[in-house]
């Protein structure tokens, strides 16, 4: 891919990320932080590209250790957001939301 | 043979990115309500598995064995570490998943100059430029990230830590990164200049963050969440990987924002938080009120019962110092005891009670307190006049009304909870230390205010004990 084509989508994504934060309320201000923490784990995948065609004993390791630290960020930054946002649906059970509410038991039990 | 060549096609592979980046911008988008926020983050994750499989097909890809260990050593020390950090923990772990992530990139921007210089020298432009940012802002950030860890962790002190010149040394280690990195760019092939440049982004990365004190801190890590959002892009750049791109920006644009809204409920602006302002003045503050200071008083647990008991209304003002000493689970027995006597009892959430935005909305929450009983400091500070006893468990700088009062106090400014405003005020401490950003609370020196000294679960188990003998 052209630099012209990917420097159109870096700048498109941009503005996609600008816009799909709004108004957030305070108290979701850190799950969000840590939901797009476990996003950009996705360097995962440079890590990934470059083992194959990588030679060498250091350049290996250092391409393992950039995997191991890509997933850690990946997996344990969307466990951890999961972990924040589960806080939230127990706190949740006032009377009108009930409907809506037994739909997460079902998925547990299944 | 058919399905295989039609899994390694290009176009495929393109094709399922296209549909992770669906998923991690409807994830985001659910993620701005608290109705769907859960729901949100599993959208978000599905899309990261979409995008890894997607990768792990391309045909160029090998070495499975390798991949195969990194990711199961990842996962061995990521679930474990996500699944049994305490709740109170939570803002230093997702310092610590920054952290990697940044570090992730600065070593591949590494690795890939070692194999271009391999294969016979410098990459082009268009690859090194975006190869050299990666590097810088990789390593800033995983340091970075170190250090907010590690005062948040109390390994280092939570004050500003400041050398003189500070500003100074700052901008010469930028200056000796970006000018290696010039080099490298302007046809130098030397793996010593790029190990420069990350050791030079690597200290820069420390004495960024040293100076920024303890309370600053969320934003911080918002701000350094940001930075490794754009450096993956930038990898992205140089691998020509699209998902890194759109991944990446995504997460630096969207993290901006964020910290700006953060900055923003704190009353506090970024480029204040990074010159480390916090820490300048806050050894000349304390100087300012001692005239006017009175004796504290000190009270006890049966006193605290009856004035509780017989009020109307109280409001409980959390913080850290109450989720450290694990005591919201006693905290919801005694509002529960209050209610049974008629007592109407809130509780006043600060923006930044805790360590982070609504960490004390998830310490609450996981005491089963009453969603409805939660108030919002712009909710709840009108209703201070009327409160007969404000119960204040180990918060201390967002109920400093020096921010209100003292024009040079370092918090001046920021908004807080009108604890002081109460009829009575209650404050359990454990001792006279000042809080987490070091500034001293004349609160406890206020006539109506008693202070209560002791672990805070202990002292609201002998209150909770108190007021069952009433």
């Amino acid at each position: 891919m052209d630099l012209l084509t990917e420097l159109t989508i870096l700048v498109l994504a941009a503005f996609v990320g600008f816009e799909v934060i709004s108004k957030v309320p305070n108290t979701l201000h850190t799950p969000l932080m840590s939901a797009t923490n476990a996003i950009h784990g996705i360097v995962l995948l440079g890590g990934l590209l470059l083992i194959g065609p990588a030679e060498g004993f250091l350049t290996e390791l250092l391409l393992v250790i950039a995997i191991v630290f890509g997933t850690i960020n990946v997996v344990g930054g969307f466990l951890v957001t999961d972990r924040m946002l589960e806080m939230f649906r127990q706190r949740k059970p006032p009377p009108q939301a009930e409907a809506g509410e037994s739909r997460p038991e079902l998925k547990k039990a299944a | 043979m058919y399905i295989a060549t039609f899994l390694q096609d290009p176009d495929f592979i393109r094709m399922l990115y296209i549909l992770a980046f669906i998923c991690f911008i409807v994830g985001l988008r659910l993620l701005n309500h608290p109705r769907t926020a859960r729901r949100g983050n599993v959208v978000a994750a599905v899309g990261m598995g979409i995008a890894v499989t997607a990768t792990l097909l391309i045909e160029s890809v090998g070495d499975y064995g390798l991949i195969a260990l990194g990711i199961a050593v990842g996962t061995g020390v990521g679930v474990p570490a996500a699944r049994n950090v305490k709740m109170t923990a939570m803002p230093q772990m997702v310092a610590l998943f920054n952290g990697v992530g940044g570090g992730a990139v600065a070593l591949i921007s590494w690795s890939e100059y070692r194999e271009s210089l391999d294969a016979g020298g410098n990459p082009a432009l268009e690859t090194l430029i975006p190869i050299l940012l990666a590097a810088i802002i990789g390593s800033i950030s995983f340091w970075g990230s170190n250090i907010a860890f590690a005062k948040l962790q109390e390994l280092l002190p939570g004050r500003p830590i400041q050398l003189p010149g500070q500003q100074f040394i700052n901008i010469a280690l930028l200056a000796v990164a970006v000018g290696c990195a010039v080099v490298i760019a302007s046809g130098t092939e030397s793996q010593g200049l790029f190990i420069a440049i990350l050791v030079a982004a690597a200290i820069l990365g420390n004495m960024v963050v040293l100076p920024i004190g303890g309370a600053d801190m969320p934003v911080v890590i918002s701000l350094l969440n940001a930075f490794t959002g754009l450096s993956a892009a930038a990898a992205g750049l140089a691998l020509d990987n699209v998902a890194l791109i759109v991944a990446g920006m995504l997460v630096g644009a969207s993290g901006s924002i964020l910290t700006m809204l953060m900055a923003e409920a704190m009353n506090r602006s970024i480029p204040n938080i990074v010159a480390g302002g916090f820490g300048g003045v806050a050894a000349a503050a304390p100087a300012a009120g001692d005239g006017d200071r009175g004796p504290v008083r000190s009270t006890d647990p049966a006193d605290v019962a009856i004035q509780l008991a017989y009020a109307t209304k109280v409001v409980v003002a959390p913080g850290y110092g109450m989720a450290v000493a694990q005591a919201q689970h006693t905290v919801r027995e005694l509002a529960d005891e209050l209610e049974k006597r008629g007592v109407r009892v809130d509780y006043a959430i600060h923006p930044v009670a805790g360590r982070m935005p609504g960490h004390m909305n998830v310490l609450l929450a996981e005491a089963d307190v009453p969603y409805d009983h939660l108030k919002e400091m712009d909710e709840i500070n009108p209703e201070f006049p009327q409160t007969d006893v404000a119960l204040v468990i180990g918060a201390n700088d967002v109920t400093n009304p020096a921010a209100r009062e003292q024009a040079d106090s370092p918090i001046y400014g920021m908004p807080i909870l009108d604890v002081d405003k109460a009829t009575q005020v209650i404050v359990l401490k454990r001792s006279m230390n000042t809080g987490f950003a070091g500034i001293d609370n004349p609160l406890f020196y206020k006539e109506n205010t008693a202070l209560l000294f002791g672990d805070a679960k202990e002292s609201v188990a002998s209150v909770l004990g108190e007021v069952k003998e009433l």
